[in-house]
């Protein structure tokens, strides 16, 4: 396939609606051309600019209170929300395990809606970060296999620091490093190498509160394998296009070193 | 967002609808570009979707029927009906700039927020809500063509021609702003 027709693929690549295997054709074609590259990373700038700046208007307090009377008022007239007390104590204790039982049940389904959403999004964006960082044409700012160099560069660019694993025996050669952000949130990224599979490892500090919990992987996100962890206050994330074994193997050589 | 294929009751119109309303806020806020008209539009959207939960069809997409609900709304309101003769001329070739054959990825790397947000606003209002629904709301196309009741490639047309727009209106102000330093 030629570069017009890749090029015609980018969109639906950015938005994630390519097939797995067409993907995966599609990132190894960028590892080898920098200008389809270059156009890939102009069309996700150009997303998460929008996506950013899209995100601009709050509704008033007063507003979300008269929406939540108008639903109050109607599902009262209609009566399905709250039945008529009726009938004697049997009754209540009939109804007051099922509403608490209800509650839950919702309350639930709300929470875990509200995860899955977050985690979506967290996922989504490091698949991004990775992305744009492998079609940059300068996609580390420090450029060293050589862990004493590469971590050293961090220090004064991030508010917190790690360790890095020795990787001789191993099939994975570092890259390099960057700096980069997460909800707000700078952190450090680094790119390792195996065989011809390109894996970021973002750490970032701890904010449980603002990330949501991911698993602890390796899991498959927008065709990614990805895997994270938390260790010493320090949130890991690992994205990358190689095979779950490898990430695996990854991952256990960086938890070993923090 | 998809509703169980039970019926849904009065009492569960609450717990889907509500999560959706900054998002929805934040929609109508770029569809009228008012804050009263968007205020007005959302609480219509609200009203219209309690009339009608009983009948919408279980199993089908929630959210995409919020959206699609304050869409026709919009479009049937007095700044909405200005908008139709854009929507009508969709597949006549636009009098936007057109986009550049080269990216230009630095280029475009200058914009900031405000000058994206300014952009975004000048867009024909086809254009910015098919951006906003799968930018911002990160809708799939899937989601896209139920909400805007269009066919799934439409979707993809639209979008490219959307992006293309934005592009171009973003390359002209900033070649212009480096014109006038």
């Amino acid at each position: 396939m030629g570069c017009d027709e890749w090029r015609g693929k980018l969109d639906l690549y950015v938005d994630g609606e390519l097939a797995a295997a067409e993907a995966s054709a599609l990132r190894a074609h960028l590892n080898g051309c920098a200008g389809c590259a270059a156009d890939a990373l102009d069309r996700v700038q150009l997303k998460r600019s929008v996506q950013m700046a899209g995100r601009r208007y709050e509704p008033s307090a007063q507003l979300r209170e008269q929406i939540q009377n108008t639903i109050a008022k109607t599902v009262a007239k209609s009566g399905s929300k709250k039945p008529h007390p009726a009938g004697g104590l049997g009754w209540q204790i009939l109804f007051v395990p099922a509403l608490v039982a209800l509650i839950f049940t919702l309350g639930v389904n709300f929470y875990v809606g509200r995860e899955r959403a977050a985690r979506e999004r967290v996922y989504s964006e490091l698949a991004d970060l990775h992305v744009a960082t492998l079609a940059s044409g300068t996609p580390v700012d420090v450029v060293s296999s050589d862990k004493h160099t590469v971590k050293p560069w961090f220090q004064g660019r991030i508010p917190f620091t790690f360790n890095l694993p020795e990787l001789q025996g191993s099939e994975f050669t570092l890259v390099g490093g960057r700096v980069t952000y997460l909800e707000q949130t700078a952190g450090a990224q680094l790119i390792y190498q195996v065989r011809k599979h390109e894996i970021s490892v973002f750490i970032f500090p701890e904010r449980a509160k603002e990330m949501p919990s991911l698993p602890e992987g390796p899991v498959n996100a927008l065709s990614f394998t990805t895997a994270s962890w938390t260790q010493n206050g320090l949130r890991y994330f690992v994205v990358g296009d190689a095979s779950a074994a490898d990430i695996t193997a990854l991952s256990k050589l960086l938890r070993d070193a923090g | 967002m998809r509703v169980s294929a039970d019926r849904p009751s009065a009492s569960s119109f609450e717990d889907l609808a509500l999560p959706l309303f900054d998002q929805l806020y934040n929609f109508a806020r770029w569809l009228t570009q008012d804050t009263a008209e968007a205020e007005d539009l959302v609480q219509e959207t609200y009203t219209k979707a309690l009339r009608g939960f009983r009948s919408f069809q279980a199993g089908t997409n929630f959210r995409a029927w919020m959206y699609r609900i304050l869409r026709n709304s919009f479009l049937s309101s007095r700044t909405g009906l200005k908008t139709t003769v854009a929507l009508d001329s969709e597949e006549h070739e636009d009098s936007l700039p057109a986009e550049n054959a080269t990216p230009e990825s630095l280029l475009l790397a200058q914009a900031d927020r405000e000058m994206v947000q300014a952009t975004v606003s000048e867009l024909p209002v086809h254009f910015r809500e098919i951006l906003l629904l799968c930018e911002v709301e990160e809708m799939s196309y899937q989601e896209i063509a139920e909400t805007l009741a269009i066919p799934a490639g439409t979707v993809m047309s639209r979008l490219f021609r959307a992006r293309k727009a934005l592009r171009g209106l973003l390359q002209q102000k900033l070649k212009g702003g480096r014109r006038g330093l």
